[in-house]
């Protein structure tokens, strides 16, 4: 990885737009500003079409000889199938409202990251082939025809968009760059283009049943090893069940939460919390993975991986699913997984908290809970002895991640259980927030580390409003509920705003979680020392809370 | 096709609505001529019919400006004859049936003026 | 830009040549009467063809708190699940163009002592949104006020929406407001377009030309009523006429009234085909037309293809011997022998 300019240059080094008009402007295929290519064998035993070995730098893709057919006619049945994609080529008015709503387009100033030039691209060649004014007019109606640097252009543009939906919101006619991207990636795939970062985990969920490869015995060892540590630190040691059958509730989480730092603290946070509410659920070694890098792919990729989750829930009987902390996971069970895979198994019932009796008839069909929602209910029931003040040496904001904030609405539920859990919680400037969020930069299979430099440009506004707080309110910790987060933030906030920490928001529960016969605490899950522990009143409690709410 | 209920009925709204200008007209009357009766046997007013009929409410503006605003009480007329310029004794003179003259296009185009909020209504009682 | 200029120019110069030599009929009935046909075909045609392909998924943008807990308020609107939140969510989308009201102008800043050099700062930018629905509505009424010339008599609904208009009571003819704000919104956008370097960029011969037909439409119509006279009886009498199926001889009536005529057809039969066709558009979109209600009720995609994936049996298959020295439950034990 090459080493990152300053926050200062970074800002002062986007280009002004260029002189020649877009559809004469080619991109560069630099170092860092594209993904590895995936691999010809991990495409091969995923079955996907026309695998072969590329270079994006190369001058030739080694697309296959009919790529231009391949391609139309994988448009035109993208087209048949989804309504979105004809209505969204033909209804755009170019207004504009959505070129400083991307992060990308803010942190490169590139204008095809405006996402209605991203969009153009493809419109282009919409025109030509499926509208009247682009077959007379050609490109002064601003039609295109295919050729190879196109598909470059389509490539380069399609992974410099993290399907966040922050332009969607704006839009008056509501057009979501992420149904567009979705296609875009999905097509390229048609000709064998996809990138490593994201068809490697696909592969190995795909056959070992999480993104990371982490083989059933070693996935066993590694909980066991968390929930070691656990005990260490409290003295407990919670249950690690396993492919259990008749367990009450399935419980999914991103397999990176078992593997990363810092997702593992969230993952002892689940551990923690289950145990102390005696909790009759299991883990699967074979669903292992709540993420879902098959929808950065395509459709159908997204519901094969997906199918696992239905096809364990039946095999354990259980009834009902319970989803950890993860961004894209759950805008595919929110949005898709009903679609794909439903109608869910006989076995299967509506949701019902076993400790609150709450039916989360919002459920009711998917029977798939989020955790925060869950917790969320826990504590208003008031069924969790919780102790705040052990979070007290931190002042934390909270990062909505898209998915969960645009693809599914769930923003109130984790702001309730963090402001149970810490007594210092700021909120980050209202237009970054909530349904208006910023992506961290790296969502949608982008947070690999050949492009560390259009990862924190990307991350610029994230970024900013973070270093905003940090300044202001003195914020020193960022709390989330996304994988992708746990592993992206914290480059971005050791770059744009060093100094503040990331963690899950159940790391944070699990915190100030008081567990029936528990030793004192004198350390956080990250067995760091806690301030106070030892006895004495903490030095400079800081008492800035709800502040910016 | 999809959705056929709702599309189908957004259809034949957005029909009904894009075609009212035809079948709107038809719920009244059909307008083929005007219905106006000309004073007298005169050919021409102040200038000639066609120029009249189009531009009467700028002769009447310019007519105003001149006699209120600049003293001058005379017009000429594209044919050279001379006119005096004053509504009650020139225009009205002739034109005194308001109903059957001024308010029959009036009416039909919607047209409102607002000059008869001072000046008398030919033909009404004073 | 220019060439759109020019093309608007054009067709409005062959309307008035045409009108002028004497085939004011071709212009004023027998143009409208296609114009009209093609338009409603062209739409239909547009509507249909976005209906054939379906919403396969249940996508809608989530702009607020969904339904979930009953201590936590939902943003029955924003994040609607019921029926009754997306037609309210449609309706504030399209009479009052609800998106387009958040928007913001980020400034990235390079320099700023309190950041310490870094600050994007979002300023509420409310233009786009103030002008966009100028036009429409003002489009919108001074369509409406047209139909003085459908209908004999004059309904009392149009007469009060022109006093209402015209409630300055400036001018004789009256003036109306509408008309003038409907040229001013049009300048508006179209200077974005010129003066604003990202929409400079993006905009296209698509964008400049109905804008200025829609300019080239307003301005005849404000100079027909203001400065260029015609006369309106005439017109009224020729129009009922066209709409009546029954072409009278448009002898009488200034050549400019055909290039309005003209620059309305012209519009008519560019909407269908261009993005203008956001018209009907903005109904189908599936970001907002749908309910949020994903979990609670399954929707189905025509087209699903089968499950394939890689089975708990291929699974166990595989890593046999490994899960039972992990102590994992299994469906079947390992083949002692074998192993």
């Amino acid at each position: 990885m090459a080493k990152l300019p300053a926050p200062q240059m970074l800002i002062a080094s986007r280009p002004d737009f260029p002189d020649q008009r877009w559809l004469d402007v080619k991109p560069e295929f630099t170092p860092g500003t594209f993904c590895y290519p995936a691999k010809k064998d991990t495409m091969e035993i995923l079955h996907m079409p026309n695998p072969h070995e590329w270079d994006p730098a190369a001058d030739d893709w080694g697309l296959p000889e009919n790529w231009e057919k391949i391609l139309c006619d994988a448009f035109a049945d993208r087209l048949e199938k989804h309504r979105s994609l004809k209505l969204f080529m033909d209804i755009c008015v170019r207004c504009g409202a959505c070129a400083d709503k991307c992060h990308f387009f803010l942190g490169t100033n590139d204008p095809k990251n405006m996402p209605v030039l991203r969009a153009e691209l493809l419109r282009s060649l919409y025109r030509r082939d499926h509208t009247m004014l682009g077959k007379l007019l050609g490109r002064k109606a601003g039609a295109r025809k295919w050729d190879k640097n196109v598909v470059k252009e389509l490539f380069y543009y399609a992974y410099q968009c993290t399907e966040c939906r922050r332009c969607s919101l704006f839009c008056p006619y509501g057009i979501d760059t992420a149904e567009i991207t979705m296609i875009v990636r999905e097509l390229l795939h048609e000709v064998g283009l996809g990138i490593h970062w994201i068809m490697d985990p696909v592969k190995n969920c795909s056959f070992t049943g999480n993104h990371l490869g982490i083989q059933p015995h070693s996935f066993v060892e590694i909980v066991e090893m968390l929930a070691d540590d656990c005990e260490t630190i409290t003295g407990i040691r919670p249950k690690t069940p396993f492919n259990k059958k008749n367990a009450e509730i399935l419980f999914i989480t991103p397999s990176g939460d078992v593997f990363a730092d810092p997702g593992i603290y969230t993952f002892m946070g689940y551990l923690m919390l289950f145990h102390e509410l005696d909790l009759d659920y299991t883990l699967s070694t074979y669903a292992s993975e709540g993420g879902n890098f098959g929808s950065f792919t395509t459709f159908n990729m997204a519901k094969k991986l997906n199918a696992k989750m239905y096809a364990e829930a039946e095999r354990l009987n259980v009834k009902w699913l319970l989803g950890g902390e993860c961004g894209h996971m759950w805008r595919v069970l929110n949005q898709y997984m009903d679609t794909y895979n439903g109608p869910t198994p006989a076995n299967m019932i509506p949701p019902v908290s076993p400790v609150t009796g709450t039916v989360f008839h919002n459920a009711a069909s998917t029977k798939m809970v989020h955790i925060a929602e869950f917790t969320a209910d826990l504590i208003y029931h008031n069924k969790l002895k919780l102790d705040p003040g052990r979070n007290d040496h931190i002042i934390t904001t909270f990062h909505d991640s898209c998915n969960p904030s645009r693809g599914m609405g769930l923003l109130d539920e984790p702001r309730y259980v963090l402001k149970a859990v810490c007594n210092n919680f700021i909120e980050m400037p209202e237009n970054t927030i909530r349904e208006q969020t910023f992506c961290c930069g790296a969502g949608s299979g982008l947070n690999t580390e050949e492009i560390m430099e259009l990862r924190m440009r990307a991350g610029m506004p994230r970024g900013n409003a973070l270093r905003y707080v940090q300044q202001k309110f003195g914020v020193n910790h960022m709390a989330c509920i996304c994988a992708i987060d746990r592993a992206t933030l914290p480059p971005l906030a050791n770059y744009w705003a060093p100094g503040v920490t990331v963690s899950g928001l159940h790391e944070l529960v699990a915190n100030a979680l008081v567990m029936k016969g528990e030793t004192k605490r004198t350390m956080d899950l990250r067995q760091e020392d806690l301030p106070g522990a030892d006895g004495d009143e903490p030095a400079d409690a800081p008492a800035a809370r709800g502040e910016g709410e | 096709m999809y959705n056929a209920k709702a599309v189908v009925a957004g259809i034949i709204i957005f029909v009904v609505l894009c075609t009212s200008p035809f079948w709107a007209g038809r719920t009244g009357q059909d307008y083929k001529k005007t219905g106006i009766v000309p004073p007298g046997d005169e050919k021409n007013c102040v200038e000639n019919v066609t120029f009249m009929r189009a531009q009467h409410m700028r002769l009447l503006n310019e007519w105003r400006d001149e006699a209120l605003r600049k003293e001058n009480r005379t017009y000429i007329a594209a044919d050279g004859k001379k006119w005096i310029i004053s509504l009650q004794n020139t225009c009205l003179k002739c034109h005194s049936n308001y109903k059957d003259f001024c308010q029959k296009c009036h009416v039909a185009n919607s047209v409102d003026p607002y000059c008869w909020t001072c000046h008398i209504i030919p033909g009404e009682n004073k | 830009m220019f060439s759109s200029l020019l093309l608007v120019l054009l067709i409005g110069a062959v309307a008035w040549a045409g009108a002028a030599a004497g085939f004011a009929s071709l212009f004023g009935a027998a143009l409208p009467y296609a114009a009209t046909v093609i338009f409603i075909v062209g739409m239909i045609r547009r509507m249909t063809y976005w209906a054939t392909s379906p919403v396969p998924f249940c996508i809608p943008t989530t702009a607020g708190q969904e339904q979930s807990l009953a201590f936590i308020r939902q943003a029955k609107i924003d994040c609607p699940s019921s029926s009754a939140g997306v037609f309210a969510r449609m309706f504030l989308e399209v009479a009052c163009f609800r998106s387009l009201f958040r928007n913001t102008r980020a400034s990235v800043r390079g320099r700023d002592s309190a950041t310490a050099g870094l600050s994007i700062v979002y300023y509420s930018s409310k233009w786009l949104w103030f002008f966009a629905l100028v036009f429409h509505y003002c489009f919108l009424l001074v369509f409406i006020r047209h139909f003085r010339f459908f209908m004999e008599p004059a309904p009392s609904c149009i007469s009060f929406l022109e006093s209402l208009d015209g409630i300055m009571q400036t001018g004789s003819p009256r003036f109306f407001w509408t008309g003038a704000l409907l040229l001013i919104a049009l300048l508006f956008l179209l200077g974005r377009r010129i003066f604003n370097e990202r929409l400079r960029y993006i905009s296209l011969l698509n964008d400049y030309f109905p804008l200025w037909l829609l300019i080239g439409i307003a301005g005849t119509g404000v100079c027909l009523r203001y400065f260029d006279k015609t006369d309106i009886a005439t017109v009224k009498i020729f129009i009922m006429g066209v709409t009546h199926f029954a072409p009278v001889s448009p002898e009488g009536i200034a050549p400019l009234f055909f290039v309005h005529i003209t620059l309305v057809c012209a519009l008519l039969l560019y909407l269908p085909f261009s993005k203008l066709a956001h018209m009907a558009g903005v109904f189908f979109s599936p970001t907002r037309n749908l309910r949020a209600d994903s979990r609670r009720t399954r929707r189905i995609n025509p087209w699903n293809p089968p499950k394939q994936y890689f089975t708990y049996a291929e699974y166990e298959d595989a890593y046999r011997d490994a899960m039972a020295e992990a102590g994992l439950p299994l469906e079947k034990q390992p083949d002692k022998s074998a192993g």
